[in-house]
């Protein structure tokens, strides 16, 4: 099982994505933005950073770089992708994802341990989680909030592409508390919060149980290997 | 060289935080005279050669599908700019 991670120019989280993938027990393969080659993986991440210095607006160039013209080929026949912060927005850029990512509505970066509500456990990278499943992933950005028109809202709320929420404090306006979406096909998910940061004791969000032991990210990347192997 | 000018500016009815922001700056400086402050982008396209009907199409439908985002972002005017900034600025 391979998981391409695509590098963009501005990539801050591509190589803490990669050992998320390796310790989940996959091959990580590096991506490279500018080239048309997928290298044949079995799903794909794109990770967190200020990919073009987050000019025009975030994601937006990264979005219209040509990897992603056979990333979008690829999501669009059920390939799994996963969009991490950054990822999140070149998703949502790229018209995989709908809505807009926009400043947050206090205006600060914000960095803390958020606590999130899985809503949707039946896609590639949330089959692992159970709906309910309250979980503890690190968030950090300054343009995480998201909007969409009030039908689309209603639509996706209706159709269940919500896939995790805010707990305890919305940190950065978006609607309905809103902090990551699946498409309809459940194999591309994007969320501003960074599951890659928390895959290891030790080194992971702090939990009741001690300092930095969180390690709910991981499953993000056990969920797309077992639907990898669902596919298979 | 000829240039198309496009202007984009955040949706109406969103909250424009860095706008916000000058419009607390203006209220801190005493200039109450000024009730709120927006920020846009305005892009300036440069043209080798005229300005063709086939042009200003291009750079309609490039200001609609890239340079603004419809979710959050209205493209207020696309036009050609007369006379560039860029000739009169200094070297």
């Amino acid at each position: 099982m391979k998981v391409g991670v695509v590098t963009f120019p501005g990539s801050l989280d591509d190589r803490d994505a990669q050992r998320a993938v390796r310790r989940a027990g996959a091959e990580a393969v590096s991506l490279w933005h500018g080239s048309h080659d997928l290298e044949g993986v079995d799903a794909i991440v794109l990770p967190g950073g200020f990919s073009y210095g987050d000019y025009l607006r975030c994601g937006a160039i990264a979005a219209r770089s040509p990897i992603m013209t056979e990333v979008i080929a690829a999501a669009n026949a059920g390939l799994p992708v996963l969009g991490i912060c950054n990822g999140f927005q070149i998703l949502v850029e790229a018209h995989l994802l709908p809505g807009g990512l926009i400043r947050n509505n206090h205006g600060d970066f914000v960095c803390r341990d958020q606590r999130l509500r899985v809503e949707n456990a039946s896609t590639a990278w949330t089959n692992g989680f159970t709906v309910g499943q309250e979980i503890t992933i690190p968030l950090k950005n300054a343009e995480g909030g998201f909007i969409v028109d009030a039908e689309t809202l209603k639509r996706i709320e209706g159709e269940g592409q919500v896939a995790f929420r805010y707990l305890d404090v919305n940190p950065n306006g978006s609607l309905d508390d809103i902090a990551g979406l699946t498409n309809a096909g459940g194999n591309v998910v994007g969320l501003m919060p960074h599951p890659e940061h928390a895959i290891e004791p030790g080194f992971g969000p702090d939990t009741p149980d001690a300092m930095r032991s969180g390690t709910d990210g991981i499953t993000f990347f056990t969920s797309v290997l077992q639907s990898a192997l669902a596919r298979a | 060289m000829p240039t198309i000018v496009v202007e984009v500016m955040p949706k109406s009815e969103l909250l424009d935080p860095a706008g916000k922001a000058v419009t607390g700056a203006l209220t801190r400086l005493g200039k109450s005279e000024f009730s709120a402050v927006r920020i846009g982008k305005r892009f300036e396209l440069t043209v080798d050669g005229a300005v063709t009907e086939a042009i200003l199409a291009e750079a309609q439908q490039l200001a609609d599908d890239m340079l603004s985002n419809s979710v959050i972002e209205d493209v207020v005017r696309v036009y050609v700019l007369e006379k560039t900034v860029l000739e009169s600025a200094p070297a």
